[in-house]
């Protein structure tokens, strides 16, 4: 799924979501044990990530770097939760949803 | 002690004395008779905005939109001239609705070179004109001419499509807008043509989200948590301030100061900006605009840090600037008194390089965490407010532009009764 350089990140290629409906969700169906695990994988990772993805242009890249992007931001996804929220979902949200429609491709 | 200086009346609230500063009712968002008088006297004749012509990229694109709080779907369409048009999304032979897939409570586009009625055919030109009638011969003197499509009032500025469904708006849009919202001419909103479009249902009064966004007095409490510790306690010790209040007509603008987060120490900020360059406040790194300064009406008390306006556009559309080269915009669509559809819409230049798009993912994905924060208080506050154990509730100066949001719909409203009345007695 991902490039060479990053096969360290392979376990964790299920998080490789194109959308963000999708990767909301999977946060929100994951215990707090797997996201920090995510986390702890690919943050110190990051920078080396995004310097891979801008390798190439935008509109035209390799599966593999799409993948990694995708993987990218599932890290921003889960985030929130390890960084502010310790636990998947917001707290008080239960009565509410936003609900993301149109967003850019990749 | 104010941290900013306030007008010379003491306070932004005093500097508009038509608005008190007495306690406020909320009656106004619980009423299901003040919303009837809301849909007449406030959504029947203040102009609305629909969208940006970017959801109209060639001639024949169009979009839907359903405007519930008016009793009414509008399609909104670029002709083969490339005119903009709006008409009433209803066929005229038996009342259809015309254009709608699926579901036809739901909101669509595409693109087409006229529009058929699914019912029995009827067919229309971009720009309104009935073309084709099935088995028209059947018909009794009837003239397609007399046929078309009942148009609406559409004007656009800036981009920004708006239209009227009164019969003849009282005031032409550039009039409707007034000088402090005309003043932003020339930001660069074509540029900005990255789009993220969110959409919530919020079991609420819509103008509870209005407030809830037109105010800041809440950030260091509701969203603490999405700070480092340290930075929240501090920033809920502190409190908010905005440096600048300004109220136009019907319109509000509230401008902030901002943070150099590149700046702080890592500490301070959470370590997926850092990793990211970005945060709610968009991407550290700012995109080329295009423009050698920002227009007059931008950041109009020249905060440096400048974080962000937001300028509320009577009565349910908002164009929020950050200062980091970016925007959104919020819309409110009521369908009942206790509830509304919410509209946030967040626009960038396009990324150019995979560093940027991350960038712009991290202040989307801070936009949706922060917006479910606000909206989650709203089903709290409204099933309280229907309660009525409380009818008067104090508003501070940085809640200034809540009282005045309020205050004027209920003077559209007075002046809407007052219109009636003299029109049900005959005075013109």
């Amino acid at each position: 799924m991902l490039p060479k350089e990053f096969a360290d990140l392979e376990p964790f290629a299920e998080w490789c979501i194109a959308s963000e409906h999708d990767r909301f969700a999977k946060r929100l169906a994951s215990s707090m044990d797997e996201i920090q695990a995510l986390y702890d994988a690919v943050a110190p990772r990051a920078e080396a990530a995004i310097a891979y993805c801008d390798q190439f242009p935008l509109d035209d890249m390799p599966d593999e770097a799409l993948n990694l992007m995708h993987l990218l931001y599932s890290l921003i996804t889960v985030s929130f939760a390890v960084e502010c929220w310790r636990q998947p979902y917001i707290p008080d949200s239960g009565a509410t949803r936003v609900d993301l429609i149109d967003e850019p491709v990749p | 002690m104010a941290r900013w200086p306030k007008p010379p009346e003491g306070s932004w609230t005093e500097h508009y004395p038509e608005l008190g500063t007495e306690p406020v009712s909320y009656e106004d968002s619980i009423s299901p008779e003040y919303y009837e008088l809301e849909r007449e006297a406030v959504f029947k004749r203040g102009w609305l905005n629909v969208g940006r012509v970017d959801l109209l990229p060639r001639n024949g694109s169009y979009f839907t939109k359903e405007i519930a709080v008016a009793n009414t779907s509008v399609i909104v369409v670029r002709d083969m001239s490339g005119q903009v048009h709006a008409f009433h999304n209803i066929c005229r032979h038996r009342g259809n609705k015309l254009v709608w897939n699926d579901f036809p409570g739901e909101e669509t586009r595409g693109t087409c070179r006229q529009f058929t009625c699914k019912y029995h055919g009827w067919r229309y030109d971009l720009d309104g004109a009935c073309s084709f009638v099935q088995q028209e011969s059947e018909f009794f003197d009837l003239d397609k001419k007399d046929y078309g499509l009942v148009p609406v009032h559409c004007d656009v500025w800036e981009g920004f499509i708006f239209v009227n469904l009164a019969e003849l708006p009282e005031e032409s849009l550039r009039d409707y807008l007034g000088p402090m919202i005309t003043s932003i001419e020339g930001y660069p909103f074509d540029k900005m043509t990255e789009r993220w479009y969110y959409r919530s249902p919020v079991n609420a009064n819509w103008k509870i989200y209005v407030d809830a966004f037109q105010e800041f007095y809440h950030a260091p409490i509701l969203h603490s948590r999405q700070s480092p510790a340290n930075v929240a306690v501090a920033a809920a010790e502190a409190g908010f301030e905005a440096p600048y209040y300004r109220i136009d007509g019907p319109h509000g603008l509230v401008s902030t100061a901002g943070i150099r987060a590149w700046e702080l120490d890592p500490e301070m900020r959470k370590p997926i900006e850092g990793i990211c360059r970005s945060g709610l406040f968009g991407p550290w790194d700012q995109p080329d605009l295009g423009i050698d300064q920002l227009p007059a009406g931008v950041n109009p008390n020249r905060c440096d840090p400048w974080g962000l306006d937001s300028f509320q556009i009577f009565p349910n559309f908002t164009i929020l600037i950050w200062g980091q080269g970016w925007y959104l915009t919020y819309h409110y669509w009521p369908t009942s008194y206790n509830s509304h559809i919410f509209e946030g819409t967040l626009y960038f230049v396009p990324a150019k390089s995979a560093r940027e798009r991350i960038a712009h993912e991290l202040a989307a994905a801070s936009f949706k965490e922060f917006g479910l924060q606000d909206a989650n208080t709203l089903e709290a506050t409204q099933s309280m407010l229907e309660s009525r154990v409380v009818q008067r509730f104090p508003l501070n100066d940085q809640e200034v532009l809540c009282r005045h949001f309020h205050k004027e719909v209920a003077d559209w409203i007075d002046d809407y009764q007052r219109e009636s009345e003299m029109a049900g007695a005959g005075v013109k």
